[in-house]
């Protein structure tokens, strides 16, 4: 999920290289308000909706990325069904 | 240095119209939070505030008086009407002169200002009502106090976001006990239901998708709130002289600067503004019998205001009670410090501690008396009310029974 990477490293200004898929939040200093910017992002770079409920368990890239994949697929799913 | 006493009290928030309404429904512990009416939120993830149900102008201002005057600001006229008849005030050009006015407002006009930016970034429209920029000052409420009563002496408004409220209280407390003023209206007024302002919270993840539980371990957010409410302050001498019923005292006030995180609390900064309002009234710790906490029903708050209440106070910290009452009239930012200055006044001078509704759980990080859900009888002389802003600002007045 290299855009996933690339929405974290651009809102935190950080270099993309420093965002791999081990890497856990706290190791990359985001705090909670970077969280909810970071949340902010994806929602408008994949044009979905990230509950709250979703977020609280997410401490890395690879659960951020994970998560973000189930939501799209859940859109997809979706939009076939109402065609 | 002056006494001062608290001579007024006004107040209109979703708990009620007027002091007493509100104090009856402290006493019962019925929180007044319930799904948004005043806005569309069909496409917001919450549903639920703490709002003036059913609110309109009239019959407080005629529909022309009206057309000049945000919501917010209308909270605030009202509540000051109420404490000044209440104060049973005797006016003279020169107590005119030597009245103070300090209110606290975070967001000022929002509905009038989000109707007016709709116009021109929604509908397309090319002009915005000339009344949008006088609705929506911060400084509407402080300005039509003034004009209602003709009073001319200096008059502010203070924005620290939550603690906007407290600030403009201490200033106003300090401002009579000093000589410079010798009367003053202090409190604070917010209407924050607009749409963009309902987005923004949204956004910023911390409001509750369900209601509003402080201290509780199944806590979601906080709940948002409006209101408005005003205190009369004078020097205790004048008003034993003329006759006056003293609610009780303001007697000290503290302030801190976090200087951490724009949105994270200090327990630090929470400390020192608890310890400086202590010093400020010239009290032990061990004095305080209540603490009306800020106590928003956030992860983040409550545990840091659980640890920082701690810091100040020690083995005493297991012998106080702590409540917060925004379970109840929810947030109401700007106004939040002055309704629960109310909240906390009303539980000094009744012996009713009000409690903290909504409460299902335990919390280990939380585990200060909190009066779940029931109000306590109890005399208590000494009590702070806590506020604690987003940007790191704190205000704590300390306030004493009479």
């Amino acid at each position: 999920m290299e855009r996933v990477r690339k929405v974290i490293a651009t809102s935190k200004r950080i270099p993309l290289e420093t965002v791999t898929n081990e890497s856990d939040f706290q190791q990359l200093g985001i705090d909670s308000m970077d969280a909810v910017e970071i949340l902010f992002a994806l929602e408008n770079e994949f044009d979905i909706n990230i509950p709250d409920e979703e977020v609280r368990s997410v401490r890395s890239v690879r659960d951020m990325c994970e998560g973000v994949e189930k939501l799209i697929a859940a859109k997809a799913a979706e939009a076939q069904a109402g065609q | 240095m002056r006494r001062v006493a608290i001579t007024g009290l006004g107040a209109i928030c979703a708990l009620g119209r007027t002091t007493a309404e509100v104090a009856e429904s402290l006493r019962q512990g019925r929180p007044a939070i319930g799904p948004i009416e005043s806005t569309d939120v069909s496409e917001i993830r919450f549903q639920n505030g703490a709002e003036v149900r059913g609110y309109c102008h009239q019959p407080y201002f005629d529909d022309r008086r009206a057309d000049f005057i945000d919501r917010f600001a209308q909270f605030a006229i009202i509540a000051a009407r109420e404490a000044v008849a209440e104060a049973g005030i005797a006016w003279t050009p020169e107590l005119r002169a030597n009245t103070a006015i300090v209110t606290g407002s975070c967001v000022g006009g929002q509905t009038s200002e989000d109707t007016g930016f709709r116009e021109v970034y929604k509908l397309g429209h090319n002009r915005v009502h000339p009344l949008t920029i006088p609705k929506t000052m911060a400084n509407a409420g402080a300005s039509h106090i003034s004009m209602e009563f003709g009073i001319t002496g200096p008059a502010f408004t203070i924005a620290t976001a939550c603690s906007s409220a407290a600030h403009a209280i201490g200033q106003a407390f300090w401002m009579v006990r000093n000589g410079l003023a010798d009367l003053a209206l202090a409190g604070g007024s917010e209407a924050p239901f607009s749409f963009g302002m309902l987005k923004a919270w949204e956004a910023m993840r911390v409001v509750s998708p369900e209601t509003c539980r402080p201290f509780s371990k199944d806590r979601k957010g906080m709940v948002l709130g409006e209101g408005g409410a005003i205190l009369v302050l004078e020097p205790l001498e004048a008003a034993l002289a003329r006759g006056a019923r003293i609610h009780g005292e303001i007697a000290g006030f503290g302030m801190s600067a976090d200087a951490c995180h724009i949105t994270q609390p200090s327990v630090e900064g929470a400390a020192r503004a608890m310890r400086a309002a202590l010093r400020d009234a010239a009290i032990s710790p061990e004095a305080v019998g209540y603490i009306n906490a800020h106590g928003t029903g956030t992860v983040a708050n409550d545990v840091t205001e659980t640890a920082a209440i701690r810091a100040v106070f020690g083995p005493h910290a297991d012998r106080l009670a702590v409540s917060s009452t925004k379970s109840m009239h929810g947030h109401a930012l700007g106004a939040a410090a002055a309704i629960e200055c109310v909240a906390t006044l009303l539980a000094l001078r009744d012996g009713v501690l009000p409690p903290t509704a909504n409460y299902s759980q335990p919390d280990p990080e939380c585990d200060l008396d909190v009066i779940p859900n029931r109000a306590r009888e109890a005399q208590v002389e000494w009590a702070l009310s806590n506020s604690f802003a987003f940007g790191g600002l704190n205000a704590v007045l300390a306030l004493r029974k009479y």
